[in-house]
C-alpha cells in the first residue's frame, strides 16, 4: 500500500539533517493517521449505524494501483450525512489517497457528479438515508466514477470533451444590437421564467455520462451544450440574426437530432432541468425554422 | 496521464438491471422495430410462392398454418407490432412536447396495453391448432 520513496542514505551534514527531518515528518504523519484510524475506530463503537463504502480505485501512475478495484471503508452514519461526506470521512479517516473532486458542499459547483449505486447523482447532494430501501441507512453504497468519460484517478474523471461540447455552442450572451443610453438589458418576466430552469446548469456532466447515444457517439453534443444552446436561443433579448446562427448549431448532424427520448439525462440532472423537453422543444424550432410553404 | 481501459460492466448493457422506464422503452422500441423489419422480409419468402401457382402460395400458407409454432410466432409478432404501434404513439406525443412528465407512465400503460391485448388475441390465433 504504501506509496512513499524508501531513503537513501547520505554522507554529508546538511543532507542528513535534511534527512531526519523528512524522517520525522513521516513518523509525524504516520502517527496522524494511527490517530485517524483510531478516532475512526471510537467513532464506530459510538455510532448508532453504520455503512459500507465501496469505492472504485485506480491510480495508473502506481504500478499496484493500475488494476481497477473496489476498496470498502466502514462509516459512521451521523444525521444528514452526505455520500460526499461520506468519501470525505473515509480519506480523512482511513485513506487519504482516496481521490474526488468536491468544492462547494451545496450543489453549486458542479464538481462531485458521481456513479453511487449504478445512477449518477451529486455527491453532496445525496442523502446517504435516500440510498436506502425504507428512508433507512443501506447497508452499502457502491461509489465509481462517471460512465463514459476516462478515469484520471478514483473518482476523478476527465471533463475535457464535455467542456469541448458545452463551448460549442457558444455559450454566453450576445445579442445583435445593444440597446442605447442604457446599460442594463431588460428582459420580460415570461422569457425569464422561460429560460429559468435552462439557466440552472452547473455543468457537473451527469446527464452527458447517462446519455447512451452520448456515449457511443463522441460528436454529440449531449444533454448539457443543448440545454445551454436553448437558454441562449430561447431569450429574446439576443435578436433573429443570432437565434438563427444558435438553431444553426442545433440543427446541424450532431445536435439535437442525435437525441433518442431515453429521458436518462432528464432523470439524473441534479438541477431538476427538463433536459428532455428542452431538446424536444429545440427540435420542433429547428423544423418550424426549416419548413417553408411556397 | 490517464489511459483508457476497460472499465468492465461499469459501462455496458450488463446494467440492465439500473436501467429506468425511458431507457426501457428506447430498448424495446429499437428491438421491436427489428423483428418487424425481419417479419417484412418473410413476406417475400411466403408472397413468391404465388408466382409459381395460385395452388402453390394457398397450399404454402395452410402449411405454415397447421404447424403449432407458427402459431405461438404470430402470438408474438402480434405483441411486437402492438407494442411498437403504442410505444410509435406515445413517441408523437413526446415530440409534441406534451405529457413528458408522464412519460414512464406512459410507457408502463403501453405494456400492460399490449399485454392485454395479446392475451386477448391467444383464443383467435390458436384455435383449432390445439
Ligand atoms: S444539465 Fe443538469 S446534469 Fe447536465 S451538466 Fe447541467 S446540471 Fe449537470
Ligand atoms: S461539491 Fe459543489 S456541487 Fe457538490
Amino acid at each position: 500500500m504504501s506509496t512513499q520513496v524508501t531513503e537513501q542514505e547520505t554522507e554529508t551534514e546538511e543532507q542528513s539533517s535534511h534527512q531526519r527531518r523528512r524522517l520525522e515528518e513521516k513518523a509525524e504523519r504516520a502517527a496522524s493517521r494511527d490517530r485517524m484510524r483510531e478516532r475512526a475506530e471510537n467513532d464506530l463503537d459510538e455510532a448508532d449505524t453504520t455503512f459500507t463504502l465501496k469505492v472504485f480505485r485506480y491510480d495508473p501512475e502506481i504500478p499496484e494501483k493500475e488494476e481497477p478495484r473496489f476498496d470498502t471503508f466502514e462509516v459512521p452514519f451521523t444525521k444528514g450525512m452526505t455520500v460526499l461526506d461520506s468519501l470525505m470521512y473515509a480519506r480523512d479517516h482511513y485513506d487519504s489517497s482516496l481521490t474526488f473532486r468536491h468544492s462547494c458542499r451545496q450543489a453549486v459547483c458542479g464538481s462531485d457528479a458521481l456513479f453511487v449505486n449504478g445512477t449518477q447523482h451529486l455527491g453532496c447532494k445525496t442523502q446517504v438515508v435516500d440510498l436506502g430501501d425504507d428512508g433507512g441507512v443501506p447497508g452499502e453504497i457502491r461509489v465509481e466514477p462517471l460512465p463514459h468519460q476516462e478515469v484520471v484517478k478514483d473518482l476523478v474523471v476527465d471533463m475535457e470533451h464535455f467542456y469541448d461540447q458545452m463551448e460549442a455552442v457558444e455559450p454566453y450572451f450576445d445579442a445583435d444590437e445593444l440597446p442605447d443610453g442604457m446599460e442594463e438589458q431588460r428582459q420580460t418576466r415570461e422569457n425569464r421564467e422561460k429560460i429559468k430552469m435552462s439557466s440552472r446548469c452547473i455543468w457537473c456532466g451527469a446527464c452527458m455520462s447517462s446519455c447512451n447515444v452520448a456515449a457511443g457517439n463522441n460528436e454529440y453534443l449531449g444533454p448539457a451544450a443543448i440545454n445551454k444552446a436553448y437558454k441562449f436561443a430561447m431569450d429574446e433579448r439576443e435578436g433573429e440574426n443570432r437565434k438563427q446562427e444558435r438553431l444553426e448549431i442545433i440543427e446541424q448532424e450532431h445536435g439535437v437530432w442525435r437525441c433518442q427520448t431515453q429521458f436518462s439525462c432528464t432523470e439524473v440532472c441534479p438541477k431538476d432541468i427538463p433536459l428532455t423537453e428542452h431538446i424536444q422543444e429545440l427540435k420542433r424550432e429547428a423544423v418550424k425554422n426549416n419548413l417553408k410553404f411556397w | 496521464m490517464s489511459q483508457s481501459y476497460d472499465r468492465g460492466l461499469v459501462e455496458d448493457f450488463g446494467r440492465w438491471r439500473e436501467f429506468s422506464a425511458g431507457m426501457w422503452a428506447w430498448v424495446f422500441h429499437k428491438f421491436t422495430g427489428w423483428v418487424l423489419v425481419g417479419y417484412l422480409f418473410t413476406h417475400i419468402a411466403v408472397l413468391s410462392t404465388a408466382t409459381i401457382s395460385a395452388e402453390a402460395y394457398t397450399q404454402t400458407i395452410v402449411g405454415l398454418e397447421s404447424l403449432l409454432v407458427i402459431r405461438f410466432l404470430e402470438v408474438g409478432l402480434l405483441a411486437v407490432a402492438v407494442f411498437h404501434i403504442l410505444n410509435g404513439l406515445r413517441l408523437l406525443f413526446v415530440d409534441l412536447g406534451v405529457g413528458l412528465e408522464a412519460q414512464d407512465k406512459s410507457f408502463y400503460a403501453s405494456l400492460a396495453l399490449t399485454g392485454a391485448i395479446v392475451v386477448a388475441s391467444v383464443p383467435t390465433f390458436l384455435a383449432g391448432a390445439v
